[in-house]
């Protein structure tokens, strides 16, 4: 769909500017050069691609585009170029690229037997991002305008410097204009006049794409040694460099610190369901991880039951992990665990044995192979601050996921009658007996909550790891260890725990490497405990000797 | 005592309906062994090969079966424990007296498999790429050596797509880290410097990239074309390639290469986001041939979905089964004696249009093909070897191991010969 809308915007921009009579003569260009591309080598496909490009035909950026997304295809047997797109599952709509006439339709089988898809490797696909970068670069759509100057950017040569020098007093966008102002920058820093490149180097300080900083070391070797440059070229590169260096390892640590958010946020939310039925209750739970898997698949059961609005999925997961894995905790409560209150080892065991049993089951019905999760598109990509500072938004959501998870947490076991029934009980099992609370029910609403929690743990983490069998086991040590190490009973521990762990693993992780990393972690965590072994928080008064 | 004598009749009969079977296996029965992972963490990838053995042994029946008599597969399930693995080996020689195995897939299991396989004189293909320095009389392996993978796919990214700087990116364990090793001097010898390569372990199941894609980042943004080599494996691979879509690292940037990612690995991923990114392997199911295009049917058929992709080892075990297949009507026998030498020489016609060939030293001589991923989770390839490349049990690049060869042939008959001291170590792995 975005595709569509894409071609048809770039249609209409270049249908406005183009002459009728123009359209038939480029068109027969396109059409020759389809011969080209029906070649197995990839030097032809260029040469093909180059010509599309500069026929100057409406049609160009439809075809380049459509040949970049694979949408084009030619037959078999009589080499005709043919669009195609996919209207329903499995079944495609085949058109013609220039006269955008409808040939055919197609299952997948049948496309599969008679056409074949004009294959692109990285080289041809460089070679289609730069020319379609030139050809929007007077686009009307803002940030396809800057997207094209930010590829040119990468790949500054004398002829699309000379269309920037033309785009750029036109840009009316001051953040387009100033991207072209720094490719045209780029491209006098390297000019033969000490005036024009002083200026230059001048524009360039601070500047944060690494295609400058590239620039900025090559410039300064290259005047390092050489006596007939300049003499006032050299500073100049030297201070536009510090300036440049100061400012990025700024943002680095700033994205550490975020990294580390992150990490601690996936910990916090793989680990909140088990501050409810460890912290909370007591129960050691080794099926802990497998609640998160069991919520990771229903995200992908309810990607599946609606995949024509992938986009609100997880809208409708959240809850539905909440109820699948909420009840299933009930079940394992009401089945299992009551019988086995005060007895940890045959609990560990048992739930142990569960957590065998839940995968095997999950093993058999969905396959032992990973499934696929989509994720989203507001979900994709990366925020960008500056060139030097993206933010994933995966990772963004989750953070602010996390806290919208604890706080409701928080909420629900300080504000609601259930909250305070919940931890009359464990504090006080017999006076909330006394008091008239069914404190069975309490107990398996309890590990209820505990294991729903966990589903929508395992519906974020869906969008960051495999859905498989195996997705519990990766967590239920972590999980343990951000409970232990907060403090049992205390969600507040577990949420610095969660954050403390994260930001000292991401921090560790550049200067040790990802394994030792983790190991170091670890005999922190075992130290810690030694010297306090209730964790962080640890709860005080009569509650905390029972 | 009426009731007694009557739950002893039906003790009797269960026995008897256990045991009947047994009886009723024919002694002309050939059998084939199965060792893959059905259940654990290996189970994703190995379950895969148990159903392309299954397949190829009922080909097999339809077709007349082998001197006469029928197949009949053992499938046992060494549970991704690597000294299970052993036990269930034992099993399948002693127990069931196989033939034949057709299993194993990381090299922990293969190695915990050697010394019953050998002590045994049993018969096992292998069918995964692994890191070579290796060759035992009982092992055949229709993976790829180094030298039919990673190096080809490092002469690649030199020379066709221009990579200066080199980031080896691995999980921490015994494949990686040789294949590492074996790359270092390799692109050292190829005059790369010290500080063009960086070198990076992760542990199994890494989820968490952030921090190493930004640092790739960085590492690529220094002015020279760099490409990843990745040997990460298994369940790893989609975070990090999620990541890598996610802050904006795209294939035409920083192209990643990897050894481990197929087919069967991107059907569970979304792969718009890794368009352009490499695979080196000898079989992508894009390849055009017509006995490509039979075992795609063949498969779809036989697993009864259509959306079930094929890859690199389930051709090493299609190759494999039918090379095993050809050398016992050569041998007339199914002896393992008398297999093993028929084995030399023998030749199949591969998936990907030429012909594979066994080598006495064990390894295969088959096609090397550089493929990019598309965004229907095919490979597009894009770069292939001349013609067949031939498998190098011990590899070139390594000084310790370049002066060995192995070849189960006389007069040598070793699978670690010395040409130097002209000495048979004995030891073959």
């Amino acid at each position: 769909m975005k595709r569509l809308l894409f071609l048809a915007f770039f249609s209409l921009v270049f249908l406005s500017g183009l002459d009728a009579a123009d359209h038939t003569n480029s068109d027969s260009l396109i059409q020759s050069s389809f011969r080209l591309l029906s070649s197995k080598s990839f030097a032809d496909k260029a040469t093909a691609i180059n010509s599309i490009a500069e026929s100057g035909s409406s049609h160009a950026v439809l075809v380049l585009s459509s040949i970049l997304e694979g949408d084009l295809y030619y037959h078999k047997k009589n080499k005709n170029m043919v669009l195609v797109t996919e209207t329903t599952p499995r079944h495609y709509e085949i058109t013609d690229p220039l006269t955008e006439e409808l040939v055919s339709t197609k299952s997948k089988k049948e496309l599969r037997k008679k056409y074949k898809k004009v294959g692109i490797n990285n080289k041809l696909r460089g070679l289609l991002n730069e020319k379609l970068a030139a050809l929007t670069i007077y686009s009307k759509d803002k940030s396809t305008r800057l997207r094209s100057t930010r590829k040119l950017l990468k790949n500054l040569n004398p002829s699309t410097v000379e269309l920037l020098r033309d785009a750029a007093p036109r840009e009316t966008d001051p953040q387009v204009k100033e991207l072209m102002q720094v490719c045209i920058a780029v491209s006098d820093a390297r000019s033969k006049d000490p005036e024009i490149q002083l200026g230059a180097i001048n524009e360039l300080a601070g500047s944060l794409y690494p295609e400058v900083r590239v620039l900025l070391e090559e410039l300064k070797t290259a005047y390092t040694d050489s006596v007939a440059a300049d003499p006032r070229l050299l500073p100049a590169v030297d201070s536009a460099l510090r300036a440049t260096s100061l400012k990025v390892s700024f943002y680095k640590q700033v994205e550490n610190i975020f990294f580390g958010l992150s990490l601690g946020s996936v910990l916090l939310l793989a680990a909140v369901g088990l501050a409810i039925t460890f912290g909370v209750m007591g129960v050691i739970n080794m099926a802990h991880g497998e609640m998160l898997m069991l919520g990771a698949y229903t995200t992908f059961v309810v990607q599946q039951l609606m995949p024509n609005s992938i986009e609100y999925s997880l809208f409708v997961a959240i809850p539905a992990a909440f109820i699948v894995t909420g009840l299933a905790g009930i079940a394992i409560e009401r089945g299992i665990i009551r019988y086995l209150y005060g007895r940890p080892l045959e609990t560990l065991l048992a739930t142990f044995g569960l957590s065998l049993v839940l995968q095997q089951l999950v093993r058999s019905i969905f396959s032992p192979l990973n499934r696929s999760v989509i994720t989203p598109q507001w979900m994709s990509g990366s925020f960008e601050f500056n060139p030097a500072l993206s933010l994933t938004y995966n990772r963004m959501y989750i953070v602010v996921f996390a806290l919208m998870v604890l706080f409701g947490l928080l909420w629900l076991l300080k504000k609601t009658s259930f909250g305070l029934q919940m931890r009359a009980v464990t504090q006080n099992r017999n006076m909330a007996k006394a008091m008239g609370i069914r404190t069975g029910w309490v107990d398996a609403l309890t590990f209820g909550l505990g294991s729903g929690i966990a589903g929508i743990g395992g519906v974020a983490l869906s969008q960051l790891t495999n859905v498989g069998p195996n997705l519990g086991q990766a967590y239920i040590v972590d999980s343990f260890m951000v409970v232990v190490f907060g403090g049992v009973g205390n969600l507040w521990g577990t949420f610095f725990g969660a954050m403390i762990l994260g930001i000292t693993n991401k921090f560790m992780e550049p200067m040790t490497g990802a394994v030792f990393a983790k190991i170091l972690v670890l005999i922190f965590i075992i130290l810690f405990i030694q010297r306090y072994p209730r964790g962080m928080f640890a709860l005080k008064g009569r509650a905390a000797e029972s | 005592m009426k009731f007694r004598n009557w739950k002893i009749q039906a003790i009797l009969v269960v026995l008897g309906m256990l045991l009947l079977p047994q009886l009723g296996y024919s002694a002309d029965k050939i059998k084939v062994g199965v060792l893959h992972s059905l259940s654990g963490t290996m189970a994703i990838s190995e379950t895969t090969l148990k159903d392309t053995v299954l397949m190829m042994v009922d080909e097999q029946n339809e077709a007349g079966g082998l001197l006469g008599r029928e197949l009949e597969a053992v499938v046992v399930d060494p549970a991704s424990d690597w000294p299970l693995f052993a036990e269930k080996m034992r099993e399948l020689i002693e127990v069931h007296k196989v033939d034949v195995v057709f299993g194993c897939w990381t090299s922990v299991s293969r190695k915990s498999v050697l010394p019953v396989v050998e002590e045994l004189n049993g018969l096992l293909f292998y069918p995964v790429q692994y890191e070579g320095e290796e060759s035992s009389k009982n092992v055949f392996y229709t993976g790829a050596a180094p030298n039919q993978q990673a190096i080809p796919a490092v002469d690649y990214l030199m020379n066709e797509v221009g990579a200066q700087r080199w980031v080896l990116a691995g999980t921490d364990y015994v494949y990686p880290r040789t294949t590492n090793k074996i790359l270092e001097a390799y692109l050292k010898q190829k005059g790369v410097a010290d500080e063009d390569i960086m070198i990076n372990y992760t542990p199994f199941g890494h989820s968490d990239w952030q921090t190493i894609v930004s640092d790739i980042k960085a590492f690529g943004s220094a002015g020279k074309k760099t490409a990843v080599v990745s040997t990460i494996n298994g369940d790893a691979n989609v975070p990090f390639y999620k990541e890598l879509g996610n802050q904006g690292l795209s294939a035409e940037d920083i192209p990643v290469v990897a050894f481990s990612v197929g087919e069967e690995e991107l059907s569970g991923i979304d792969t718009a986001p890794l368009v352009g990114h490499l695979a080196a392997w000898n079989y992508f199911m894009s390849a055009e041939s017509e006995e490509n295009d039979k075992f795609i049917e063949a498969w779809h058929t036989f697993i009864e979905d259509e959306d079930r992709v094929t890859n690199d080892p389930m051709e090493a075990t299609y190759i494999g089964f039918k090379m095993w297949a050809a050398a016992v009507e050569k041998a007339g026998t199914t002896e393992v004696d008398a297999v093993r030498p028929a084995m030399y020489g023998i030749e199949v016609p591969n998936l990907t249009g030429g012909t594979a060939v066994m080598n006495t030293n064990h390894h295969l001589s088959k096609p090397v093909l550089i493929g990019e991923i598309q965004d229907d989770g095919q490979f597009e390839i894009v770069w292939s070897t001349d013609g067949e490349v031939k498998g190098d049990a011990w590899t070139d690049w390594l000084p310790e191991s370049s002066l060995i060869v192995a070849n189960w042939t006389d007069p040598i008959n070793c699978g670690n010969f010395n040409t130097e001291t002209k000495k048979c170590s004995g030891q073959n792995y």
